[in-house]
């Protein structure tokens, strides 16, 4: 094997190569990467490995389809009697499909080591997990809004509610993806974590589930919605304020 | 040859009731690489934790250019790279997608770098492969690739001839060569020499289980 560097075999030449290189460095560098592009690295990222790893996409998926799905087979064929449980149903649903996913949102990235050169890397961890929470949102949040109207509809949704719904789901997944990176950051070390997960995000979910399941009641209904939805946007406008923090403290804390 | 230096200086740090490490002091300046040796348990990984900022000291303190590396850790950061037990590699990316993630996080790689540090390592013929067929060798190989890509000035390693052949093992030590000869600092925890061959800029500590 070639012992030959990419900068040359002159001694000299090397030392001011990396001499000015570490002098880069140290002044944020020619080549170094804001971090915003660094965020956006990792998004790029994470959505390939979650494309080449297609059982961990699909399963909040399918989990939604099943649960709102048996709901008409346990209660009642009936449109009727289904319409008025309908946007509780898609909002639990949406809810437990979230959680469902969220025990995967950092755990592998911790067991790699890939947390580890994160917070090694010089770049702000809360923007890096901040990207890695976003990428969560698009491949979970994301898809359920777009599958909540069809459940909606089976439960006896009628077609012009389709936009109040994606919206109320779509908004509040967001929330949701944001408090649960805070217990997925506190969880992460801790084997089988899913069960305290649930338990420590669950009560700080309640707000969204209820101003969700509000919104998209009263879209099915054929009302104004927007009271809710504004609410549903100022929870995840502040969990974006605070989330992203308070998950890199959590990592932070669980590194060491 | 540099104004680089880290020291360490009556470091101590407990866990839980064990006492890890008890007034550890160490100084390696620019073109320096410091091996440290002990026993499993003895607090190698530890030290090289304490040293890079993901473990904090409860007593002492770690400096980098004569700071505080708490002062301003993200700058502290900057310049190192550590490198774990287990390379950070993605089993589903090719070794390649996951050196362009891995470094691009820090600076912007350019394909010609990549495929020369991947050739240095002897990764042209494997580079393009999921990293889950390859040997934990090649995977080895492909995080010194890594290394040599982040172009910083300190070098913390933890075992970094672990699953790597003879050959591999040069490899490491010729890395470590150039690095130094650049100006470079390394700090390695090894259980067996390192194949350096720079005489006068290696210094050994041996830690030892309380």
């Amino acid at each position: 094997m070639s012992n030959s560097g990419a900068i040359g075999q002159d001694p000299a030449a090397r030392v001011r190569a990396h001499e000015t290189s570490a002098a880069r460095t140290r002044n944020g560098g020619e080549s170094s990467v804001s971090a915003l592009t660094a965020a956006r690295l990792i998004l790029a990222r994470d959505l390939k490995l979650a494309f080449r790893k297609r059982s961990q996409l699909v399963q909040p998926l399918a989990f939604f389809a099943i649960v709102t799905t048996l709901f008409p087979l346990g209660v009642s064929p009936e449109l009727s009697r289904l319409r008025p449980m309908a946007a509780g149903v898609v909002w639990a649903a949406a809810l437990l499909s979230s959680l469902l996913a969220l025990e995967l949102l950092f755990r592998d990235d911790a067991q790699d080591g890939t947390l580890e050169q994160y917070a090694l890397s010089g770049r702000s961890l809360t923007w890096l997990l901040a990207a890695k929470t976003a990428a969560h949102w698009l491949l979970t949040g994301l898809p359920l809004a777009l599958m909540a109207p069809l459940a909606g509809m089976a439960l006896g949704a009628p077609p012009a509610a389709v936009p109040g719904i994606i919206a109320s789901v779509a908004v509040g997944t967001v929330a949701l993806s944001l408090i649960g990176s805070i217990g997925a950051g506190l969880t992460l070390g801790i084997r089988r974590s899913g069960a305290l997960l649930s338990l420590l995000t669950l009560p700080l979910e309640i707000p969204v589930l209820i101003f969700g399941a509000r919104a998209t009641e009263l879209a099915i209904g054929g009302a104004a919605y927007g009271v809710p939805l504004q609410l549903l946007a100022a929870l995840a406008v502040l969990g974006l304020t605070l989330a992203p923090l308070a998950a890199s403290a959590a990592v932070r804390i669980n590194l060491e | 040859m540099s104004d680089f230096c880290l020291k360490g200086e009556n470091v101590h740090l407990w866990r839980g009731d064990h006492h890890v490490l008890r007034g550890v002091r160490f100084q390696v300046g620019g073109g320096e690489c410091l091996q440290l040796t002990g026993a499993n348990g003895a607090g190698k990984t530890t030290l090289l934790r304490t040293a890079c900022g993901l473990a904090y000291p409860e007593g002492g303190e770690i400096t980098w250019c004569g700071e505080n590396i708490r002062k301003d850790l993200h700058a502290f950061h900057a310049q190192l790279a550590y490198l774990g037990h287990e390379p950070p590699l993605k089993a589903e990316l090719t070794a390649r997608e996951n050196l362009l993630y891995w470094v691009g996080v820090r600076r912007r790689v350019e394909q010609q770098e990549l495929d020369q540090a991947l050739e240095r390592v002897g990764g042209d013929t494997w580079s393009d492969r999921p990293v889950r067929t390859l040997s934990a060798g090649q995977k080895r190989r492909a995080a010194l690739a890594a290394l040599t890509l982040m172009r910083v000035p300190l070098w913390l390693l933890d075992e970094p001839t672990t699953n790597l052949d003879a050959e591999g093992q040069k490899l490491v030590g010729a890395l470590i060569d150039e690095h130094l000869q650049d100006g470079g600092i390394a700090v390695a925890a090894v259980h067996h020499e390192l194949a350096v061959s720079v005489a006068n800029g290696l210094q050994r500590m041996e830690l030892t289980v309380e």
